[in-house]
């Protein structure tokens, strides 16, 4: 099991040291008949925040959505290798109770056309919550930072929201059903500087308690909000790094030349 | 101006009014079959021609309240019928079939949607009367379900094909399983369609006679219970029509306005929906 890490250096890798909430190896996915992702190894810290940083179509969003298993929801896909959750294989677990524990933004906010309430209300009523709902959604607004702006109007439809209220209320839905981990698939790029500089803030915060893995097609956002930076090129992983050394000094020369914007 | 802009002119002018006419044609049609039955109906149209019963022949003041309750009676028998099937139908295409499977059950939908109403009826006929012995208001409901199931099941499909596919995985990545996501997720998302969908399909079989006259047959008197033969008022307009009386000639019109503005109101309401719930969205 080969995983690409930093080579050797001054400052030890940091995912190695830590606890590994996920653990990907041997992974190649297929579309169809096409192959999308080529024996990707790739280590996922705990309570770190992760980057997939890569061109259009080099499968960093694939590669996220492995995490859950919501490329099952698509027809004709197939991957090989094994991915680890707290060293439990997650393709043979329950999907649903998967689903709970790695959860997943999406790059257009995508409430629900129900209350803001129903909408953070929606994960734990489904999986059958135990005590106050009342208090999980409070709960789980303040901790997406958005309970201020919404306590006095929790019966009104979640579309009378700004986009980036609208993208904080998925987080704090997402939040709702206690994730370990929170996949991000470039949940600012259809966002205003200022919402994306609130997401930045929170994803700093979350990861006390929350594993966090985002990909993005901003390296500078990644340069601010990551612990680790994993550089993706036409299905392969090409490096994985702690952030200031992949974006200082990389190894692998097609990092520096995505990274130095010769091409991307 | 030369000749050739003369025509061009010309040929402009007047298929803009043909084609106006034709559209014309088609609205005036609606207005005086409107027009038409409100002339010749309205002077029968009083309280008791609602709560009376048939009366004999040339006995003045009789009243199609049993076929209102009939019709009423038919078109909850249809709904328990096409509403589930309909609409569980249109969430096994919109949501699991693959593409084969798909293929055929739209087409028989189809094909069931162009079966003309009399066979539907017939066939209603072989499969409830002949066993029961009897006509009764069940073997009614019956064929008009089987009539209601094509309408329903297309348009909800179409309208549940329609919610994005976002808001399914939104459902899914917070551990909602694939029926849990139509039932709390999609379906409510796409029910102003749905409802519009039951009821212009409820509106549409309100007046199928064909399928009735073999199998509720029609009554004189007050409908009891679902097995018994049951009027209702399309029935009732072909009876009384074909006869040779004044009186009942009079009684076929006003029930046809009756018949008519059902058609008509539930139409509106209908749109009306569908226009709130466009504004919600915004």
């Amino acid at each position: 099991m080969k995983v690409v890490t930093a080579s050797s250096g001054a400052a030890k890798e940091t995912a190695s040291d830590l606890a590994m909430r996920m653990l990907i190896s041997n992974l190649n996915f297929y579309y169809g008949k096409s192959q999308a992702l080529f024996n990707v190894n790739l280590r996922i810290a705990t309570n770190q925040v992760t980057a997939l940083i890569g061109p259009s179509g080099c499968g960093k969003s694939t590669l996220l959505r492995t995490m859950n298993r919501m490329h099952e929801t698509l027809s004709d896909t197939r991957l090989t290798g094994e991915i680890l959750l707290d060293g439990e294989d997650i393709l043979r677990q329950d999907v649903t109770r998967l689903r709970r524990r790695v959860g997943m933004l999406f790059q257009r906010p995508n409430p629900f056309p129900k209350s803001i309430y129903d909408n953070v209300a929606f994960g734990p009523r489904i999986n059958g919550h135990k005590g106050s709902l009342d208090d999980a959604v409070e709960h789980s607004l303040r901790r997406a930072a958005l309970w201020e702006e919404v306590k006095d109007r929790l019966n009104r439809s979640a579309y009378g929201l700004s986009g980036g209220q609208q993208q904080r209320l998925c987080i704090a839905r997402a939040l709702a059903v206690d994730p370990e981990v929170l996949l991000l698939d470039e949940p600012c790029s259809a966002l205003d500087p200022i919402s994306t500089a609130k997401i930045e803030e929170l994803l700093i915060q979350l990861k006390e308690n929350c594993t966090i893995v985002i990909v993005t097609h901003n390296m500078q956002q990644a340069a601010r909000v990551s612990d680790s930076t994993a550089f993706m090129l036409t299905g392969e992983l090409v490096e994985f790094s702690p952030t200031p050394q992949l974006f200082t000094t990389p190894t692998d020369p097609r990092t520096e030349a995505y990274i130095t914007g010769r091409f991307g | 101006m030369s000749l050739r802009m003369i025509w061009r002119k010309t040929v402009n002018v007047i298929m803009l009014s043909l084609t106006g006419l034709c559209a014309l044609v088609t609205v005036s049609a609606l207005f005086l079959i409107l027009g038409c039955l409100a002339w010749k109906g309205a002077s029968s149209i009083h309280w008791s021609f609602f709560t009376n019963l048939p009366a004999p022949v040339g006995e003045t003041g009789g009243g199609i309240a049993n076929a209102i309750v009939g019709t009423g009676k038919l078109l909850m028998l249809a709904a328990l019928v096409g509403i589930p099937v309909g609409l569980l139908g249109a969430v096994y295409l919109a949501e699991f079939a693959s593409s084969t499977s798909a293929f055929f059950v739209r087409y028989a939908t189809d094909l069931l949607n162009g079966v003309p109403s009399i066979v539907i009826g017939i066939f209603a006929y072989t499969v409830v009367v002949i066993p029961m012995h009897h006509f009764s208001a069940l073997a009614g409901g019956f064929a008009l379900g089987v009539m209601m199931v094509p309408i329903i099941l297309r348009s909800c499909e179409e309208f549940l094909r329609n919610v994005p596919r976002s808001l399914r995985e939104g459902a899914m990545a917070v551990g909602a399983s694939k029926w849990k996501t139509i039932a709390t997720v999609v379906i409510p998302a796409a029910s102003s369609g749905i409802l519009t969908a039951i009821l212009l399909s409820l509106a549409r079989v309100a007046g199928e006679t064909a399928p009735l006259v073999f199998t509720a047959f029609g009554n004189q008197f007050w409908p009891h219970g679902l097995n018994q033969p049951t009027a209702a008022l399309p029935v009732v307009i072909y009876n009384y029509a074909l006869s040779p009386y004044d009186d009942w000639h009079r009684q076929a019109w006003a029930a046809g306005l009756v018949l008519i503005l059902l058609v008509v109101v539930t139409n509106l309401l209908t749109r009306l929906l569908l226009q709130r719930q466009a504004m919600a969205r915004r």
